[in-house]
């Protein structure tokens, strides 16, 4: 396939991808904007005032940005996820399969499809969120490049995930054991400073930490760790994980017999 | 150039089912070709190979020159599949599903809107664009899927059951758009359950059992090689026993109904004639089975019972 031909073929399927998730909005876009309004009024605003300052900001402040980068995670990894296994599920995988596209463009169109997702989300949640406070953005292109690059390692897990699923138990497994509690022990709603030492240091193995943090440190301007640190790392996994990605699907792994 | 040109293909599944076991198979540019085989006997692997749906063990596989290890794009451009199963998004708007399909294969959308609209209306399904795929009948979505594989004009287009439960009116009116494809220059192959099917539409045809090839050549030579034919004949006077037909065996199904196996050497004229010398009028004729099915089964069982000796010895 020629570059020309290769970018039809990735506009096409990233405009699948998209028309997906907002054809399905009252599934892909409304519960995460109710989620996160209840988190607002209820840690924010209820709690959130006994509690005081965290950080230098009001807890409201403070936890907006962790659940900015909350829903961008969830929501670029159960895009992809669940877009990759229906389409093995309902078999019309072979439509891609037996086109000329090459692995990498049907990889990268999953991957922004999930990024599109992630960022609408997490659009909508901070816009939300300036009803309940008021927010200034710091550093701009440290906050977009977490986000996308956030985004874009979760949209690659959600694929990794989607191979090897078998059956929709499969996919539910890693959203609701393993990210939603690193995502909840990811700093989210605390300072990393109000731990002990010991649990600061077994934080500090958790991958979230660094993502919230960077986005945190992008919108208010602190971070509990070294920003490019967690930018390096970030980039690292978005690196890993797609090649990761791109050999499954290159052997055919979960897809062909 | 040879359309499709395998060698030497093999596949062994993970649970070590051996489904091919080294077939060489040539399909000309513009034939329309048969694939033929009982259920498990390697049909659809094939077709999966050839489609890059499945991983071959071994062997080669040329599409029109392009080697599908060495030129895949090239060699995926020039096929278009018709699965056996309905594999596209059913809640997806039929319009939406050719469109997009044409766009995996990097074609612009205007070209890509004008190609879907060029085959949904050839196919009559261009009133129902804007359903979703799963309100159609099944004789409609199974019309989607050859709109899907053609909107990139493949030159080799591969049918895996495409009449598998369609009713008799529409087969006939898929068989008219096939053979049309077919004298446009595109070539076919088709795999079928109706051997009647092959029969109508194809030219050459290869059956396949037991992952390997038992025969592969032009459906008038193969049915040439039809030996005995049987003819199923109504009685105008119901009889007691089966006559004596010099030359035929002959056996009474019901007292009106006479099964007459007919050598490829005798005519029917001296059946007519024989049954007349005993007063026995006919008032009509059937063949008992296709004449195509007779030769499959005769095939299969031969390599079913040679298969038997092998793993016996």
């Amino acid at each position: 396939m020629s570059f020309t031909e290769q970018w039809v073929a990735f506009l096409t399927l990233v405009t699948k991808e998209i028309r997906r998730f907002v054809r399905i909005w009252p599934q892909t876009l409304l519960p995460p904007a109710i989620t996160m309004s209840l988190y607002f009024v209820i840690f924010g605003n209820l709690v959130g005032s006994r509690i005081g300052d965290m950080g230098g900001f009001d807890y409201m402040q403070y936890i907006v940005p962790g659940l900015i980068m909350m829903s961008v995670i969830q929501n670029s990894y159960g895009n992809v996820v669940s877009s990759f296994f229906s389409t093995k599920f309902q078999h019309s995988i072979e439509e891609m399969m037996v086109s000329p596209m090459p692995a990498h463009v049907i990889l990268t169109g999953y991957m922004v499809g999930g990024i599109a997702r992630g960022l609408m989300v997490g659009g909508i949640v901070t816009v939300l969120s300036l009803f309940f406070t008021h927010l200034t953005l710091q550093h701009a292109w440290i906050t977009l490049s977490v986000v996308v690059m956030t985004a874009a390692l979760f949209s690659l897990g959600g694929f990794i995930n989607a191979v090897f699923a078998r059956n929709f138990d499969d996919i539910s497994i890693i959203p609701n054991f393993v990210l939603t509690p690193l995502t909840y022990l990811g700093g989210v709603f605390y300072s990393l400073e109000l731990l002990p030492d010991f649990w600061r240091t077994v934080t500090l193995a958790n991958p979230i930490v660094y993502m919230v943090n960077a986005f945190r440190y992008g919108i208010l301007g602190v971070s509990d760790v070294n920003v490019y640190t967690s930018l390096g790392t970030i980039a690292l996994f978005v690196l890993g994980f797609y090649i990761l990605a791109l050999w499954l699907l290159r052997r055919g792994t979960g897809i062909r017999a | 150039m040879s359309a499709l040109t395998i060698r030497n293909l093999t596949k062994t599944y993970g649970n070590g089912v051996q489904a091919l076991k080294g077939i060489d198979l040539t399909v000309e540019k513009g034939e329309f070709f048969a694939l033929l085989g009982p259920n498990g006997a390697g049909k659809s692997t094939t077709i999966g190979i050839v489609s890059s749906l499945v991983n071959k063990s071994g062997g080669e596989v040329e599409i029109f020159g392009h080697s599908l290890d060495r030129e895949r794009a090239l060699a995926k451009k020039k096929i278009g599949v018709v699965p056996q199963e309905f594999n596209f998004n059913q809640f997806e708007k039929v319009y939406d599903i050719v469109v997009t399909q044409a766009g995996f294969y990097g074609i612009p959308i205007a070209e890509a809107r004008r190609q879907a609209e060029k085959y949904l209306r050839q196919l009559g399904l261009w009133e129902k664009r804007q359903s979703a795929a799963r309100m159609l009948s099944g004789g409609m979505k199974r019309r989607l899927m050859i709109a899907r594989a053609l909107v990139h004009e493949p030159e080799l287009l591969i049918l895996d059951e495409p009449t598998a439960g369609v009713d008799i009116e529409l087969r006939r009116s898929m068989w008219d758009f096939l053979i049309g494809l077919n004298e446009q220059g595109r070539t076919i192959i088709l795999t079928t359950h109706y051997l009647e099917e092959a029969e109508s539409l194809c030219r050459r045809i290869a059956i396949i059992d037991h992952g390997v090839i038992v025969e592969n050549t032009d459906m008038r030579s193969l049915l040439e090689k039809l030996q005995v034919e049987t003819f199923v004949l109504d009685l105008q006077r119901p009889l007691q026993s089966a006559p004596e037909l010099c030359g035929f065996h002959v056996r009474l199904r019901d007292a009106a109904t006479l099964e007459v196996d007919v050598p490829k050497t005798e005519s029917l004229n001296r059946l007519f004639g024989a049954l007349a010398e005993q007063d026995i009028q006919v008032l009509s004729m059937r063949n008992k089975a296709n004449r195509l099915e007779e030769l499959f089964v005769r095939l299969v069982e031969r390599n079913a019972d040679l298969a038997g000796k092998e793993a016996a010895s």
